[in-house]
């Protein structure tokens, strides 16, 4: 194996922009590993960590670029190294020529921009802070996309925008729509009259894509972070967020969205809903929460159907599917191939593979949430910060999760596995093709290594998005991959494959 | 609070610091946006941009 370090001096380029085209050329039969990193301290550690660390690579301050590039020869390795320093100077295609003034300075851009009524900020969070508590103190609401801040600045931060009476969404906000403004990684969607308050990015997005087939719009949806109903933050951001869309004469209903949220902050929550005229809906996976303060739905999509029905004043019938017959039919040609075979469940959204997870508890018993536990059924979020050290998140880059599946399958891990479970989560910001990505992979299974497991995937998008959702669920049905639109659906599926017992209790509603 | 003071009036205008495809994204959609060239404070040094911070609290 040959090994070479290239350093480019003083020039700064953002994570994901690195992530991604080392990713993309590493795809190369011949290359073995490409690591390009910014030489900041954390960086040159975590470099050190992986063991990739040069003599070399040693000379790199926090703005110098370092590249390096494990190949099969020196010739592939200069090549390939030649190649990432090609494909970062090249601009975006189809980059606005508007674009090409960028001020380095906050003041200076906000000369251009006087009227700039939000700072949109995904730069590292060790620098996050200072800037957002910059903006802030120019009157901007934040949208907070930087993850890797710590709880106490976080507490200061939301302080400070809630005595401005301004939006602190993040940190780790991956969604949020203001006045229909898509902000992040945004589905496409109409404006409407339901909003939403959410600590999930993910879940978020699937709960919009769920209301837009069901014909409604939103009217706002504030990302809270994930941490906002924690004792510590102690909801500051989803009490704000409360207040403001029940004063908001759009909002008619409002679906709050989180992890299940301390004692303490669910006694704060109540109080102040119960004084509010919009009603909440409230999806707070995995607990159901006593009293009746909130309209408690167990599911994403359940959460949306609920405030669906309370927009336009109909009656919640609560249902496994939305097409039991299309289930049937399925079930029907499938019989019980992959009965008593374990799932593996490779998730991009965190609080879709939450939920998942939650749902097949309830059938099959335990399931692993990390490949390192030896559970037979695992459903895992790739998203997590275990599996996205030094590379990219598997939204932008889903090759990342191609490559988990091979190196399961080299493992032998896959042997018992009857059923695959994939999300695709679309819009804004996502991959602009992943369901080739997939059927790349699954291609890859297939013919070299033998394994057909059934492969059940969800997509999070709407009609109206870049990645031409019909054009993707197309691609992947032709490929033999069962595609559902509900997460909970997919899940509920993959349960009556493996669990035969359980598909008399869900298939009881096909007429 | 009044109501003219909520965050949710107020058109969207955004200032964009890091992943230029956010911005791309609200240029698409005919949201004013600019662009920031941010790069770290005082070439990334932690102990620089704590000197810088005292020194602009004092100022």
């Amino acid at each position: 194996m040959a090994c070479s370090t290239h350093i480019l001096k003083s020039s700064y380029y953002d994570s994901v922009v690195l992530m991604r085209v080392a990713s993309q050329l590493k795809k190369q039969d011949e290359v073995a590993e490409v690591a390009m990193f910014m030489g900041t301290e954390g960086n040159h550690a975590l470099l050190a960590q992986v063991g990739l660390t040069t003599e070399k690579s040693r000379e790199a301050g926090p703005q110098d670029l370092i590249i390096i590039v494990i190949a099969d020869s020196d010739e592939c390795a200069g090549r390939t190294t030649q190649e990432a320093i090609r494909m970062l100077s090249e601009r975006a295609p189809g980059q606005n020529a508007e674009l090409d003034y960028r001020p380095r300075m906050l003041d200076t851009a906000l000369k251009f921009l006087p009227d700039a009524s939000l700072a949109a900020l995904s730069i590292p969070g060790e620098f996050a802070v200072r800037e957002a508590t910059a903006c802030l103190d120019k009157g901007l609401n934040v949208f907070l996309f930087s993850d890797n801040v710590g709880i106490e600045a976080e507490i200061t931060l939301k302080n400070k925008a809630r005595e401005k009476n301004l939006l602190c969404m993040g940190p780790d906000c991956g969604t949020a729509y203001i006045n229909g403004v898509g902000l992040g990684f945004a589905n496409v969607i109409k404006s409407g009259r339901i909003g939403c308050i959410a600590a999930s990015g993910t879940g978020l997005q699937a709960v919009v894509c769920e209301l837009e087939r069901l014909r409604e719009g939103v009217s706002h949806a504030i990302g809270v972070g994930g941490r906002d109903l924690s004792r510590e933050v102690n909801g500051t951001m989803t009490r704000y967020a409360l207040e403001l869309l029940e004063q908001d004469p759009v909002t008619e209903v409002i679906v709050l969205l989180s992890k299940p949220p301390h004692a303490d902050v669910v006694a704060a929550l109540e109080s102040i809903c119960s004084a509010m005229s919009t009603p909440v809906v409230t999806c707070f996976q995995g607990a159901r929460l006593p009293g009746s303060t909130f309209v408690q739905a167990a599911t994403l999509d359940e959460a949306a159907a609920m405030a669906a029905c309370l927009a336009n004043g109909s009656d919640y019938q609560p249902r496994s599917f939305a097409d039991p017959n299309r289930v049937f039919d399925l079930l029907e040609r499938m019989g019980d191939t992959a009965a008593g075979k374990r799932v593996v469940g490779l998730f991009t959204g965190g609080t879709l593979a939450k939920e998942a997870q939650l749902l097949l508890v309830k059938e099959l018993g335990s399931v692993a949430t990390s490949l390192d536990e030896e559970i037979a059924h695992i459903v895992v979020d790739l998203g997590d910060d275990q599996y996205t050290i030094g590379r990219p998140h598997p939204m932008i880059a889903p090759e990342t999760r191609t490559e988990k599946l091979v190196e399961l399958a080299q493992n032998g891990n896959l042997a018992s596995c009857g059923v695959v479970l994939v999300d695709l989560v679309l819009g804004n910001g996502s991959h602009l093709d992943p369901a080739a990505e997939l059927i790349e992979s699954i291609d890859t299974l297939r013919t070299k290594h033998g394994l057909y497991p059934e492969i059940i995937a969800v997509i999070v998008g709407t009609e109206m998005d870049p990645q031409d959702t019909e054009g993707q669920i197309i691609a992947l049905e032709r490929a033999g991959i069962t595609v559902f639109r509900s997460n909970s659906e997919a899940a509920r599926y993959v349960a009556m494959l493996v669990a035969p017992a359980c598909r008399t209790h869900y298939m009881k509603e096909r007429a | 609070m009044k109501t003219e003071q909520s965050p949710l009036q107020k058109p969207v205008r955004v200032i964009n610091i890091g992943l230029e495809r956010f911005a791309e994204d609200l240029r698409s959609a005919d949201i004013p946006v600019i662009q920031m060239d941010w790069r770290p404070p005082a070439g990334g040094d932690p102990r620089l941009i704590a000197l810088l911070d005292r020194l602009a609290e004092e100022a």
